[in-house]
C-alpha cells in the first residue's frame, strides 16, 4: 500500500506542497501583468481631474464591470473595498445602522465565517437580536428552520455562499428565494464561492454579496461588496469624501482595483475547467486516502461541495501529531484566522464533532496552480505517515 | 498627446518608487497568508514583522504602536470612532477622512480657527479645551494637503495634555517630507498613508501611543492587528509600504532641493504677476507644496489648460475635485471666494526636476497673460 516513490524516483514536487487555497491564493501572473501598469506609468489618484487622474478611473470602472460580470449585476453596484471582511462588516452593520428604527432581527448561521459573526455580535451590543441557525451533520442549513426563524422584525438573513472550512455550497436559491418572499434582504459572503461556483444576484435574488480578491488568485488588500442599490440602502463604516456613492470613502487602490477586475475575468473565462480539474484531483487524492487510512473521513456534503476543499478527520490520530506528520504539506487545521489559536473549530463543531475528532481534522485545500504530482505526493504522504501512525482509540 | 504630462500632483498621490514595485511583485508571486501557521504562512508573517520595522523606524515608533489598515481614511475613522472619549476638538483644516467621522459620531464636536496663513489658533484650542472638564479626542493634522502649512504639533500636544486630553494626528502630509520624529513624540495616535510617499494605493497605518487611544476596532473579524483590525493583511501592499518608508526616510535630506524649485518658482510667479497670491506663503510649510491663486481665473478652468498643455495639478485636495466645491481650507484661512476659486496646488516629488518647473513656469505665465488680455478686453 505505502509507495516508495521517493526511493526510485527524484521528488517529483516542491516541498512543502502548497495545499491551501482557503487561506490565500497566489497571485495568477496575468492578474499580477495587468496591475504592473498602475504602478510604473499610470500611477494617477483615481478621483484626481487630470490625465493620470482620468486614466486611473476609466480603469477601475473596466474593472468594476469584469467583476459585476462574473455575478451577473450592473456595474454600479459594484463597491471596492480592502476585503472581504470589510465587505461583510459593511454589508451587515452598514445595512443594520441603516435600518434599525425599522426592524432590528439578523438571520445567521453557526458555521459563517468569524468577521460575520463578530459584526453580528458588535450589533447583539447595539441591541439588535441575532438567530444564529444551526446545521446538519453535513454542514447543510435546513430550509425550513430559516423560514421559521424570519419574524416581521427580520432586516436581514447572512448565509455565506461556500463554507470557507469545509468546502459545502448553501443552497442560495432557495435562500434567495424565501428571503424575497418574506420581503428580507439577504446577504451571501462568497468570499470561496466567487469564480468557483455559478453565482447569479438576480438568479439567486441576493441583495449584497462580499467578494475577496485574494482568494481568487487577485491580491490581498481588495475585494468588493456588491449592493443592490435599488432595494437597500447602506450607512457607510468609514467616512470621509464620499467615494463609492458615498458607500466606503479613501482614495480607491487602482492597482488593486484592476487585479481584482482581471482575476475575476480570468476566473469567469477558467471557471468551468477550474471546476473539473479541482474535481479530478479531488476525487484522486479521495479515493485513494479515505480507503487506505483507517478512521479518515470527509467533512461536510459529499457532492454539494466546492471540490477544492477537502476537511479531513483522521480518527484517533493526535492533533499535534497529525500536523507534524503532514509537515511535508502546507495544509491548515481550519480557517487560518484562527490558526495562531488553540480553539477549536466552531465550524466542525456545529456538524457534531467531537473535540477529539475536530482536534485529528485537517483543511486541504486545492486550487488551479495544483498539479496531479502535487496531489499523488499528498496522497503518498499522507497514507505513508497517517495508516502506521498509532491510534489513541481503535 | 504622445508625451506623459508633467506629473505635478504628488500629495493627491505620489509617483511609485520603482523599489517599492519591485518588492510588491515579489511578494504578489508568493502564496502566504501571515495568519497560517504553516512554512508560507511563517515568511508571510516575517515580510510583514519587517514591513512592520520599517514603518516603526521611519516614524520613530515602537512596532507594536503600528496598525496597519487600508489607508489613511481606515486610519482616521478607527481614531476617531475608536476612542472612549465624549467629545472631540478638530481643527478647521482637517481632512474631509476626520471631519465626517467626527461629525457622524454623535459626539459634540468645536472646531479650533486657524490665522489667514493656516495655522492653528493655540487661543483658539485652549479656549476650546476649556469648554468641558471632560477629556476631549483632538484632532490636528500635521501639515495641511491643500497648502502644505506645518502645524505646532508640540505646542498643541501640551495643551492638549495639560487639559488631559488625546492628541491625534493626521501626519499624511507630513511623511516623506518632513521628520516624523517630532510629530510622533508628542502625539498620542498618527495616521499615516503609503501612497502619499512612493508607496502603494489601499495601504496605511494608525499609530497608537497611548492607553487612552483607539481601542474598539472598526472593521471586525479574524483579530488581526492584535484586534485592532480583522482582515487578511494586504502583504504585497504593506511590504510595499515598508520599502517605501524606509527610502523616504534616508531621502528626506533631498526634501531641500524641492524647497529651492519651489521657492524659485513662487518667486517668478510673484514677480511675473504682483497680484498673484501664495497661500501660507509665510507660515512654516514642507518643501514640496505650493497653493497659487490666479485672480479672477477659475481653479477648474486653469487645471483644464494646464491639462491641455501637459501638467497634472489640482483644484484643491482630490477627494473633494471633480465635485466642484469651496475649499474649507481656503474659507478657514478667510479667503473670499474670488481668490479660493482661482487657487491651484502644485506639489512636487522624488522625480521632479528643475526642468518640470521650469516647463510649468512658461504655461502658468502664458495662461496668466491670456487671462489679462482677456480682463483688458472685456474691459
Amino acid at each position: 500500500m505505502v509507495q516508495p516513490v521517493e526511493k526510485t524516483a527524484p521528488r517529483p514536487v516542491r516541498v512543502p506542497v502548497y495545499l491551501d487555497y482557503q487561506a490565500t491564493t497566489p497571485t495568477d501572473p496575468r492578474v499580477v501583468d495587468a496591475m504592473l501598469p498602475f504602478f510604473t506609468e499610470k500611477y494617477g489618484n483615481a478621483h484626481s481631474e487630470h490625465r493620470y487622474g482620468w486614466e486611473a478611473e476609466a480603469s477601475v470602472n473596466i474593472a468594476r464591470r469584469e467583476v459585476a460580470a462574473l455575478i451577473g449585476a450592473g456595474a454600479d453596484d459594484i463597491v471596492f473595498t480592502s476585503g472581504a471582511t470589510e465587505s461583510n462588516n459593511l454589508a451587515i452593520k452598514g445595512l443594520a445602522w441603516a435600518y434599525k428604527a425599522h426592524r432590528r432581527h439578523i438571520v445567521t448561521v453557526r458555521t459563517e465565517h468569524k468577521c460575520v459573526l463578530e459584526s453580528c455580535r458588535r450589533l447583539e451590543e447595539e441591541g439588535f437580536t441575532v438567530t444564529y441557525l444551526g446545521v446538519d451533520a453535513e454542514g447543510l442549513l435546513d430550509l425550513d428552520e430559516l423560514k421559521a426563524a424570519i419574524t416581521p422584525e427580520t432586516l436581514l438573513v447572512s448565509v455565506m455562499a461556500v463554507n470557507n472550512e469545509i468546502g459545502v455550497i448553501q443552497p442560495l436559491h432557495d435562500i434567495g428565494a424565501i428571503c424575497r418572499e418574506a420581503g428580507v434582504v439577504f446577504h451571501t459572503d462568497a468570499a470561496q464561492a466567487v469564480a468557483k461556483i455559478p453565482l447569479d444576484v438576480e438568479a439567486m435574488n441576493i441583495d449584497l454579496m462580499s467578494i475577496s480578491g485574494h482568494k481568487l488568485y487577485g491580491p490581498k488588500g481588495v475585494g468588493a461588496l456588491y449592493v443592490r442599490r435599488s432595494r437597500v440602502n447602506l450607512r457607510p463604516v468609514m467616512d470621509g469624501g464620499g467615494h463609492e456613492h458615498g458607500l466606503r470613502s479613501g482614495t480607491l487602490a487602482t492597482p488593486l482595483c484592476v487585479g481584482l477586475g482581471a482575476a475575476c475575468r480570468i476566473g469567469g473565462e477558467a471557471m468551468m475547467a477550474d471546476a473539473a480539474h479541482l474535481r479530478g484531483l479531488a476525487d484522486r487524492f479521495l479515493d485513494r486516502v479515505l480507503d487506505s487510512v483507517p478512521g479518515a473521513r470527509l467533512n461536510g456534503h459529499r457532492t454539494r461541495r466546492f471540490a477544492g476543499n477537502m476537511n479531513i478527520t483522521f480518527a484517533g490520530v493526535d492533533g499535534n501529531r497529525l500536523m507534524a506528520e503532514l509537515r511535508e504539506l502546507a495544509i491548515s487545521s481550519g480557517s487560518a484566522c484562527a490558526s495562531a489559536s488553540d480553539e477549536p473549530s466552531y465550524v466542525l463543531a456545529a456538524l457534531g464533532l467531537s473535540d477529539r475528532d475536530i482536534q485529528s481534522s485537517v483543511r486541504i485545500g486545492l486550487g488551479r496552480m495544483t498539479t496531479e504530482a502535487e496531489v499523488d505526493f499528498a496522497a503518498d504522504t499522507v497514507i505513508r505517515k497517517l495508516a502506521a501512525v498509532e491510534r489513541t482509540r481503535a | 498627446m504622445a508625451r506623459q504630462p508633467i506629473y505635478l500632483d504628488y500629495n493627491a498621490t505620489a509617483r511609485p518608487r520603482p523599489e517599492m514595485v519591485a518588492a510588491m511583485v515579489e511578494v504578489l508571486g508568493a502564496p502566504g497568508n501571515p495568519s497560517s501557521v504553516h512554512g508560507a504562512g511563517r515568511q508571510a508573517a516575517a515580510r510583514l514583522a519587517r514591513a512592520r520595522e520599517q514603518v516603526a523606524a521611519f516614524a520613530s515608533v515602537p512596532a507594536n504602536a503600528i496598525t496597519f489598515t487600508s489607508g489613511a481614511t481606515e486610519a482616521n475613522n478607527m481614531a476617531i470612532l475608536g476612542a472612549p472619549h465624549g467629545r472631540l476638538i478638530i481643527s478647521a483644516i482637517e481632512h474631509d477622512s476626520v471631519r465626517e467621522p467626527a461629525g457622524r459620531s454623535g459626539r459634540p464636536v468645536t472646531e479650533v480657527a486657524v490665522t489667514g496663513q493656516g495655522v492653528i489658533d493655540l487661543a483658539s484650542l485652549e479656549a476650546a479645551l476649556r469648554e468641558s472638564d471632560a477629556p476631549a479626542l483632538v484632532c490636528i493634522m500635521a501639515v495641511n494637503n491643500e497648502t502644505g502649512v506645518i502645524q505646532p504639533i508640540a505646542e498643541a500636544a501640551r495643551l492638549v495634555h495639560e487639559h488631559g486630553g488625546t492628541l491625534h494626528v493626521d501626519a499624511v502630509q507630513a511623511a516623506g517630507k518632513i521628520d516624523l520624529g517630532p510629530i510622533t513624540r508628542f502625539a498620542d495616535m498618527a495616521s499615516l498613508s503609503a501612497h502619499k510617499f512612493g508607496g502603494p494605493t489601499g495601504v496605511g497605518a494608525l499609530i497608537v501611543r497611548c492607553d487612552d487611544g483607539a481601542r474598539r476596532p472598526v472593521l471586525t473579524g479574524g483579530g488581526q492587528e492584535m484586534g485592532l483590525r480583522a482582515g487578511t493583511e494586504n502583504l504585497a501592499g504593506i511590504a510595499g509600504f515598508g520599502v517605501a518608508a524606509e527610502l523616504a526616510g534616508r531621502e528626506l535630506t533631498h526634501a531641500a532641493r524641492l524647497v529651492e524649485l519651489r521657492d524659485a518658482l513662487e518667486e517668478a510667479i510673484l514677480e511675473a504677476a504682483p497680484d498673484a497670491v501664495i497661500m501660507g506663503r509665510e507660515a512654516p510649510r514642507v518643501g514640496n507644496t505650493s497653493c497659487i491663486a490666479m485672480p479672477g481665473m477659475p481653479a477648474e478652468t486653469q487645471v483644464m489648460a494646464f491639462d491641455l498643455a501637459g501638467f497634472a495639478v489640482s483644484a484643491g485636495s482630490a477627494c473633494s475635485s471633480g465635485k466642484v466645491r469651496r475649499s474649507h481650507v481656503l474659507a478657514a484661512m478667510g479667503q473670499g471666494d474670488d481668490l479660493a476659486g482661482a487657487a491651484i496646488r502644485v506639489s512636487l516629488g522624488w522625480d521632479t526636476d528643475a526642468r518640470d518647473i521650469e516647463a510649468f513656469l512658461g504655461e502658468w505665465k502664458r495662461q496668466y497673460e491670456r487671462s489679462r488680455t482677456r480682463e483688458r478686453k472685456t474691459a
